[in-house]
């Protein structure tokens, strides 16, 4: 407990997710909600391959201008098509893994996702990455606040953690 | 308020412990049953931490315990 009239000054713990695997993406959010709800003041910067993680559509949709884009956007997919970063076989794997979560209760990605804002922490998306897949705010997440490029991530990443999943 | 988190595990213990508080009105108690262990370890401190008040802490004789937050 902080000592009359002295508040400690809030912790921040900044999470780069560069990784659109369905197993770093539950670290991620397991890290991160758990920290906020610790009181910490979390940001996620969301770059590649996590931002597959935050498309507000959810399954395969060809997003983007481009061919390749489009082609690249169908092909990643969203949330429900992220792969396990070991022994996917095809896409099977995930959905064992969320299978044996659930029979251990363990909180499933969406459950952490919906959580996330409600506590506090800061979504965030990388602007190259999101130029290079076409993709913009429009097809993420609404709860994502902002898209940020180096400069606004340092400046978020003052006097903070960082990690890099 | 109530809120039953025996069956879930970190960091959804106190995740739904924070959200509920969120939820509650300014001057009301929350009444938590949880687990021993990971959630007996963390909720209360993560209450407390976000400066509410643990009025309570109660065990309840089947390997859970009963907490009490005030808001």
């Amino acid at each position: 407990m902080a000592e009359a009239g002295v508040q400690p000054s809030k912790q921040k713990l900044n999470i780069i997710v560069f990784s659109g695997d369905l197993d770093r993406a539950l670290a991620a959010f397991t890290l991160a909600t758990g920290a906020a709800a610790l009181g910490r003041e979390v940001t996620m910067f969301f770059t590649f391959w996590g931002l597959n993680i935050i498309k507000k559509d959810r399954g395969r949709k060809a997003l983007g201008r481009s061919v390749l884009a489009r082609a690249f956007n169908w092909l990643l997919g969203g949330v429900k098509n992220l792969p396990l970063s070991r022994l996917n076989f095809a896409g099977a794997s995930p959905i064992l893994m969320r299978r044996m979560m659930r029979a251990h209760n363990v909180a499933q990605l969406e459950e952490m996702m919906e959580a996330a804002p409600k506590l506090g922490v800061r979504l965030v998306a990388c602007e190259m990455a999101m130029h290079i897949l076409e993709l913009t705010k429009d097809d993420l997440w609404d709860a994502v606040e902002d898209v940020v490029g180096v400069a606004g991530f340092l400046e978020a990443s003052k006097d903070a953690q960082v990690l890099f999943i | 308020m109530e809120i039953d988190i025996t069956r879930e595990t970190c960091p959804m213990t106190f995740v739904k412990v924070r959200l509920a508080l969120a939820e509650l009105p300014e001057g009301e108690k929350l009444i938590v049953r949880l687990s021993e262990g990971e959630p007996l370890e963390n909720v209360p401190r993560s209450c407390e931490e976000a400066g509410f008040r643990v009025l309570a802490k109660r065990p309840n004789g089947d390997g859970t315990w009963t907490l009490e937050v005030a808001k």
